[in-house]
């Protein structure tokens, strides 16, 4: 009889073990390739018995089974060794993707290239990568270098040395110009656009005297002064900006002066030349000449780039800074909200509320909640958070912008809202839990002590309930920090280069769209014009998030397991 | 146990004067009767009259839901002694000790009837204020129950939530509750850890320092030692004799023998009804009823 559980045990273990290997294997997935993306491969030339020559890194490789006319478009001699090698085969063939870049010259990024039409293959001494800012990678054979038009290296090895000499200074200018143009003119932008509002609220201020005293009492006319004092002061402002405006596109034009003095001219692989200024370059390096150092270099500095900076080529290339700021600060926004409300709620339900049919069904309704497709809180905060409470607001507080939105449109605030609202749920069910756990026996201590009912919750309840409290959080913050549908329709966006809090007062801007990894995942795998570039930025992406969202919750568990040990541990 | 009286009790009704067993079965015969929801009046000692009372109770009955738990009980407790309450489980006498601070108002389903009064103030009429009432009184539980937080909040957790902010008076309630319980020579160090480090024994004494910080009119306790070893349960029982004289004491006890050795007064209650209630001393020598002296002696219960 003992063994009749015994088929039980393995059953039960067996669907662990099958839980833990597809959760591994997905994990092992996102993080191999995405750990593999940004390592720099050797460049390699494939001969064609076409007489083409393709250069570039292998990405990938595949096997298939080309069709027979594609065999008759290779020359004669070729064919019956291509015939050959399939029959050797059975039929099949292999393939390899190599990204050849140098897209504004031949139209790809990528090439595929099969077995049977190489003849033969070889690694370039002299091929260098280089990273762009616009139009992907370029391969090619460093040519020449030219300092104010005059040649002053002429052989690859001369070249990259003079390459080398310039590149960090002229990227040091390119990232000075960068700042003046973001920061301050985007300061001055900022004033700018104050001044104008401040204008057209008198404008508004004005024309609101008219309607409601008339032309002739003293309201307008009042009204109407304070205007031509606002006039006078916008144009004053207006010659300000101008000048300090022109002041900042002056050093902009010496600084791109200063860079465009140096040009490097490359060769392609079909002996097309190209030259271009050195600010364009990201990055460069020799494939072929990297020693495993110099490729960890080099995979380091990618890596570094992705943390820090900001996206490029339409999010494909270049760093996620922004979304994972816009990713973590929308959760803590989130949690913010959540937390006390849901923990409120959750009071009531559990602790003031008589047990009847009213407050079965209202916690049939929280749990059901949790079943609602994230899409339609998505659809509820547009329509809710964004047009009417920040129509409302914009109605109220922002109407000389009006009609362009402030509040009333997409935004950090109502991204955090609408997740706050979708997670409600976990935290209240939680909450609740951790609510009934609490011993009886400490109330009624607490109760016989001549406390209130709050002052029971307040002193008893809550300290002893936190740590199940912060496991709902813990719940709420995975669920929230991973939810994409909603975000779309509220506020996360494709790009955008002002952050939520920046150094322009008032620092924290909560109507601000932002941008969010979960979206930018999607974006980089469904929405990229160049998606075999994208793919393993995706994996990478998601290695990312994965990554914050285990940072999230090890915190909060950290959190937790601090007032686990100040409120629960008993030695009876 | 109601079964052998069944059995016994329809025996004995043939039975004569001679039969050695009559006297006995005729006692048994009443506590059968309760059982069947006759009510007796109590047997109460005399010397009772003459002690002042803290608590009066008044027919006081009690129900849960449909099931009447309390069946007019009258009693009053004397002021400055260690009364008991002894019976069988079930009979009512947690019940009862948790209707004076009105605990069991937090149970829905109870209702009431009859009426206490701590001296002159009624404990259940309308407008009555639970908090101020149960601040009068202090309350140790069956298990120790110490709040999660460190030793010194706990005993002055019931200042605490009067508002009490003065740094001076409560550093002195503290030692002087944590004396009054006991424990002070073994907290002093650690005052501020968390009370959840000490040991049972010392928990429940805890308890007692915390029920007794703000100088109650009452103590209630309701078998406080009934989670402890036997070391424990005699630390608790050396303390219930130092606070005698100071405080009014209302004990519920499993235990005989605690009941014999703590208490001035003792009150037996059976299935909801008070008994017998007099002088520890002669109800446990010669009770004036055979049923307590059965349940006692432990022939019965």
């Amino acid at each position: 009889m003992a063994s009749l559980g015994q088929p039980m045990v393995w059953l039960a273990g067996g669907m662990l073990a099958l839980c833990s290997v597809m959760i591994i294997a997905l994990i092992l997935l996102v993080v191999v390739r995405g750990m593999a993306t940004f390592w720099p491969g050797a460049i390699t030339s494939y001969h064609t018995v076409n007489g083409q020559v393709i250069t570039g890194e292998v990405t990938r490789s595949s096997t298939y089974e080309p069709r027979p006319e594609l065999i008759d478009t290779l020359p004669q001699d070729a064919q019956e060794r291509a015939r050959q090698l399939l029959a050797a085969n059975d039929g099949l063939a292999e393939r390899v993707l190599v990204r050849t870049g140098n897209y504004e010259l031949d139209n790809s990024h990528f090439t595929w290239v099969s077995n049977y039409t190489i003849e033969r293959m070889e690694k370039p001494e002299w091929f260098v990568v280089m990273e762009r800012l616009t139009w992907g990678r370029f391969y090619g054979v460093p040519t020449a270098f030219y300092v104010d038009g005059e040649l002053v290296a002429d052989t690859p090895a001369d070249v990259w040395r003079e390459f080398e000499r310039h590149h960090g200074d002229i990227r040091k200018r390119w990232q000075q110009r960068r700042i003046l143009e973001s920061k301050d003119i985007g300061k001055i932008n900022h004033q700018q656009e104050r001044a104008r509002l401040e204008l057209r609220g008198a404008e508004i201020a004005a024309q609101q005297a008219r309607i409601d005293y008339g032309v002739r009492s003293e309201q307008f006319n009042q009204a109407q002064r304070t205007l031509e004092q606002q006039q006078q002061r916008f144009a004053q402002g207006e010659a300000e900006f101008e000048r300090r405006y022109a002041d900042i596109r002056e050093e902009i034009v010496a600084l791109n002066q200063e860079n465009d003095r140096y040009q490097i001219r490359l060769m392609t692989v079909n002996g097309q030349e190209k030259s271009m200024g050195m600010a364009e370059v990201v990055r460069a390096y020799p494939a072929n000449q990297l020693s495993l150092l110099g490729r960890m270099g080099v995979y380091l500095d990618r890596w570094q780039e992705f943390l820090l900076g900001d996206p490029r080529e339409a999010n494909s290339e270049g760093g996620v800074f922004p979304a994972i700021f816009g990713t973590v600060v929308m959760t803590l926004i989130m949690v913010v909200f959540v937390v006390p409300f849901g923990v409120l709620a959750a009071l009531y339900l559990r602790e003031y509320a008589k047990a009847g049919p009213l407050v079965s069904v209202i916690r049939i309704a929280v749990n059901n909640l949790a079943g609602v497709p994230s899409i339609v809180y998505g659809v509820f905060g547009l329509g809710f958070f964004c047009y009417l409470v920040g129509g409302s607001i914009d109605q109220l507080f922002f109407s000389e912008k009006l009609p362009n939105p402030t509040f009333g449109t997409g935004g950090i605030l109502w991204a955090s809202l609408t997740l706050a609202l979708l997670t409600l749920p976990v935290v209240i069910v939680a909450t609740e839990e951790a609510l009934a756990a609490v011993p009886g026996s400490m109330r009624e201590g607490s109760y016989a002590s001549g406390a209130s009912k709050w002052q029971t919750i307040q002193r008893i309840v809550l300290p002893r309930a936190m740590p199940g409290i912060m496991t709902g959080m813990i719940l709420a913050m995975a669920r929230g920090a991973g939810e994409v549908a909603p975000l779309m329709l509220v506020g996360a966006v494709k790009l955008a280069p002002e952050l939520p809090i920046d150094s322009i007062a008032p620092f924290v801007h909560l109507e601000r769209s932002f941008m969010h990894l979960g979206f930018h995942i999607y974006d980089l795998g469904f929405q990229s014009q160049n998606s075999e570039a994208a793919i393993p930025m995706v994996f990478t992406t998601t290695l990312l998030l994965i990554l914050i969202i285990t940072l999230l919750n090890v915190g909060a568990i950290w959190l937790r397991n601090r007032l686990r040990r100040k409120f629960v541990v008993s030695a009876v | 146990m109601v079964t052998t009286d069944t059995t016994r009790v329809t025996n004995g009704s043939n039975g004569t004067a001679a039969d050695p067993g009559y006297a006995e079965r005729k006692n048994r015969g009443r506590l059968q009767e309760i059982a069947a929801g006759k009510w007796f009046p109590p047997v109460v000692d005399h010397q009772l009259e003459r002690e002042e009372p803290v608590l009066t109770v008044n027919n006081f009955c009690l129900w849960y839901g449909n099931a009447q738990a309390l069946f007019d009980v009258s009693m009053k407790v004397p002021k400055s002694k260690v009364t008991a309450l002894i019976g069988p489980s079930g009979c009512g006498k947690s019940t009862l000790l948790r209707s004076v601070n009105r605990l069991n108002d937090l149970v829905d389903s109870v209702r009431i009837s009859g009426e206490m009064n701590l001296y002159e103030d009624s404990i259940y009429a309308k407008g009555v204020d639970v908090i101020e009432l149960r601040k009068r009184m202090g309350m140790v539980a069956q298990k120790p129950n110490p709040f999660p937080m460190s030793i010194y909040e706990n005993v002055i957790y019931p200042l605490r939530i009067d508002g009490v902010r003065d740094r001076r008076i409560l550093d002195e309630v503290c030692e002087t509750s944590l004396r009054g319980a006991a424990l002070w020579d073994e907290a002093k160090d650690r005052l501020h850890q968390s009370a959840l480090g000490l040991s049972g024994g010392q928990q429940q004494r805890l308890c007692v320092a915390r029920a007794i910080a703000s100088e109650p009119e009452m103590l209630l306790m309701d078998e406080p030692c009934s989670a402890l070893d036997p070391i424990a349960t005699g630390k608790i029982e050396d303390l219930i004799d130092q606070l005698r004289g100071e405080y009014t004491i209302l004990i519920v006890t499993h235990n005989m023998q605690q009941a014999a050795r703590v208490s001035d007064y003792t009150a037996f209650m059976y299935l909801g009804q008070l008994v017998e209630y007099g002088a520890t001393a002669s109800l446990f020598k010669k009770p004036q009823l055979k049923e307590t002296e059965d349940y006692i002696s432990g022939r019965f219960g």
